[in-house]
């Protein structure tokens, strides 16, 4: 899964860097909070811990082995944020100093089994393990399926990225210039091998590592915070309430009231056009002229007319039927997505029942 | 002796075979490092300044002649920078080819083209786009992982890790990927002692299972003496005046030979870009 050099073309690189950037901050300002002067030292070693963990060969039912990447292990005893940043230092030592993976690569490699993994395995633990005790067997085998789902769903990101290439980068000839085979071939080909190898090297070093320290020492598990600190039982990735969160609530409040700013730009972002617009003279000079002088086709394109049909958005264009000012339709449209979003997260979150102190007092 | 013999002895010598090999690896690196070579002379800030560009433009290339041109100039630094070819051979370009040649085969059959061959029982027929498909995608790997190597072989560690701070890494970072490197030495030796002590106690055979119990309570194990660790180095910088704010020493220095090699190598990777376009 650690993808080399050459494989994705460098703009997926570096939307996937750029992705990968804001997770990397909020995860450093996370845990500098909760740690601050333990940060250093706690952050280093536990980066060393994930990169010796990925040499280990771990026996497979069927005669092989394995090498597991410590996601889910690093996620259940320090929490989400903690272990996206020690995954991606162990990441990048792995790529910088062994090879294992690109350097133009890091940014997807720590993507997908860094960031994700990290939230996956969070999320599928928290659900499994719910409000069990620290000792109950459903914590290992909560941790097992975290970290195998947490392998996969990485897996699964790092097919589909391998699998967009020779969509969008190929020679004049045809030729696929980065990783040559499509969705439909890469998926089935990555997750075959994770489904049933990988996912299980994971699954046995995950539930198996929690069912040792459920034995040996379960204060590593939820009763005290992974870095020793007086943060009792209080993860480290949940560090919540208004205070912690007022800078991004305020940042939010002000790009929702930046959002009008889109009207100043002139004519319609490419390639966002509507079936409408082929019909439109204005329009179609507008397409012409942003392609490059290239024509567009003089009937609207029948699959774009067909599917056009199928959903009428309540807000067309950021724009209310009923609101007449459009810079006030584009301010409530952000107040009416991001608050989709926002309670989407919520819902997620009761479902999986771990909300606020009361999950954080039942899970590390 | 059985598979399952072969296989519970193989577990544990295949994990102590990874922690020697890493071991083994940053040491014959760390001495390839002090060597009297080109890239040696380099300041780590321009080694990095350099090399990355070309790791880069090997990715961006759409002219398979220049992304062999670039291959070879990474073999002539190499032979500048007395990096045996030996190395390069069984260390990057072996690696590479068998893994990237595996991954990258069946395309040769599978990408729709031009038909170039049918092969002679299965009838399975190879097309230039797929012949190129392949070319492309072995090339690039081999050519910018052997700039990396470079980077790495050529330079101290500790150097490199420094020096990271030209491309405006926080400082902490960096000191915290020094400290990562310090203790996985640490670890890796932790991790080797507990295998070996294993493996003197172990007078049967392990069934599949209690091996994967056995690699389970090591991660466990580790992950313990990592957090014991974690808390003791913080203890022990504490004691030294530690209070949150971190330094790095910058003993690097740059003279006319380092701005001439950079130079050069910008110049290189402006006409790859331009060629490769």
């Amino acid at each position: 899964m650690h993808i080399p050099d050459g494989y994705l073309s460098p703009s997926t690189c570096a939307v996937l860097y750029g992705t990968a950037i804001p997770f990397w901050y909020v995860a450093f300002a996370r845990v500098k909070r909760l740690l601050n002067t333990r940060l250093v030292p706690l952050l280093a070693v536990v980066s060393a811990f994930c990169f010796v963990i990925m040499m280990f060969n771990v026996p497979l039912p069927g005669g092989t082995t394995g090498h597991a990447v410590g996601v889910g292990a690093a996620t259940v005893v320090l929490g989400p944020w903690a272990s996206m940043l020690a995954v991606s230092i162990a990441l990048l030592i792995q790529a910088v100093f062994f090879g294992d993976g690109g350097i133009t690569t890091l940014g997807a490699n720590c993507f997908n089994m860094a960031i994700v993994g990290s939230l996956v395995a969070r999320f599928i633990y928290q659900v499994v393990a719910g409000r069990t005790a620290i000792t109950s067997s459903r914590r290992a085998l909560a941790a097992g399926l975290a970290g195998y789902a947490a392998i996969n769903v990485a897996a699964f990101f790092a097919a589909c990225e391998l699998g967009i290439q020779p969509l969008f980068f190929k020679d004049a000839s045809g030729t696929p210039l980065y990783a040559p085979y499509a969705l439909h071939i890469a998926i089935p080909a990555m997750m075959l091998g994770h489904l049933t190898f990988a996912g299980l090297a994971e699954l046995f070093v995950s539930g198996g590592m929690v069912a040792y320290l459920q034995r040996t020492n379960p204060a590593l598990l939820g009763q005290k915070s992974a870095a020793g600190t007086d943060e009792g039982a209080r993860p480290i990735g949940a560090t919540t309430g208004w205070s912690a969160t007022r800078p991004l609530w305020i940042r939010l409040a002000l790009l929702m009231l930046l959002t009008p700013l889109g009207i100043l730009a002139a004519g319609t972002a490419w390639g966002e056009w509507g079936a409408k617009d082929f019909s439109d003279p204005q329009m179609r000079q507008q397409i012409a002229a942003a392609s490059g002088n290239i024509a567009p086709p003089s009937q609207r394109p029948q699959g774009l007319a067909r599917l056009s049909s199928l959903w009428s958005a309540p807000f067309p264009q950021y724009a209310p039927p009923f609101l007449r000012h459009p810079a006030f339709g584009y301010v409530m449209s952000a107040v009416f997505g991001s608050g989709l979003i926002l309670g989407s997260f919520l819902l997620i979150s009761w479902m999986a029942g771990g909300r606020g102190a009361d999950a954080s007092r039942t899970s590390p | 002796m059985t598979r399952a013999n072969k296989n519970s002895r193989g577990v544990i010598e295949r994990s102590l075979g990874s922690f020697v090999d890493a071991l083994e690896y940053a040491f014959y690196s760390e001495a390839l490092a002090r060597k009297n070579g080109l890239l040696q002379k380099l300041d780590p800030r321009i080694k990095i300044l350099a090399l990355l560009p070309l790791i880069v433009i090997a990715a961006l290339s759409r002219r398979l002649w220049v992304i062999a041109t670039l291959f070879v100039i990474a073999v002539a630094v190499a032979m500048f920078s007395n990096v045996p070819l030996r190395t390069l051979v069984t260390r990057v370009w072996l690696g590479v080819l068998t893994f990237t040649g595996f991954i990258s085969l069946p395309a040769l059959f599978l990408t729709p083209g031009r038909p170039l061959y049918a092969l002679p029982l299965l009838g399975w027929i190879v097309t230039a786009q797929g012949l190129r498909a392949v070319l492309y995608l072995i090339m690039r790997a081999q050519t910018a992982a052997t700039f990396s190597v470079l980077l790495v072989l050529c330079t101290p560690w500790s150097s490199l890790l420094k020096a990271l701070r030209v491309l405006r890494l926080p400082i902490v970072l960096v000191v915290v990927l020094g400290m990562t490197y310090r203790y996985i030495f640490l670890l890796l030796h932790n991790a080797h002692d507990m295998f070996t002590s294993h493996k003197s106690r172990m007078v049967g055979r392990l069934t599949g299972r209690e091996q994967r119990r056995a690699a389970a309570a090591s991660t466990g194990v580790l992950m313990s003496k990592t957090l014991q660790l974690s808390g003791d180095v913080y203890l022990a910088m504490r004691s030294r005046g530690f209070q949150g704010e971190v330094y790095v020493l910058d003993e690097f220095h740059t003279d006319w030979f380092d701005w001439a090699t950079l130079a050069a190598f910008l110049t290189i990777g402006a006409l790859a870009f331009w060629f490769g376009r």
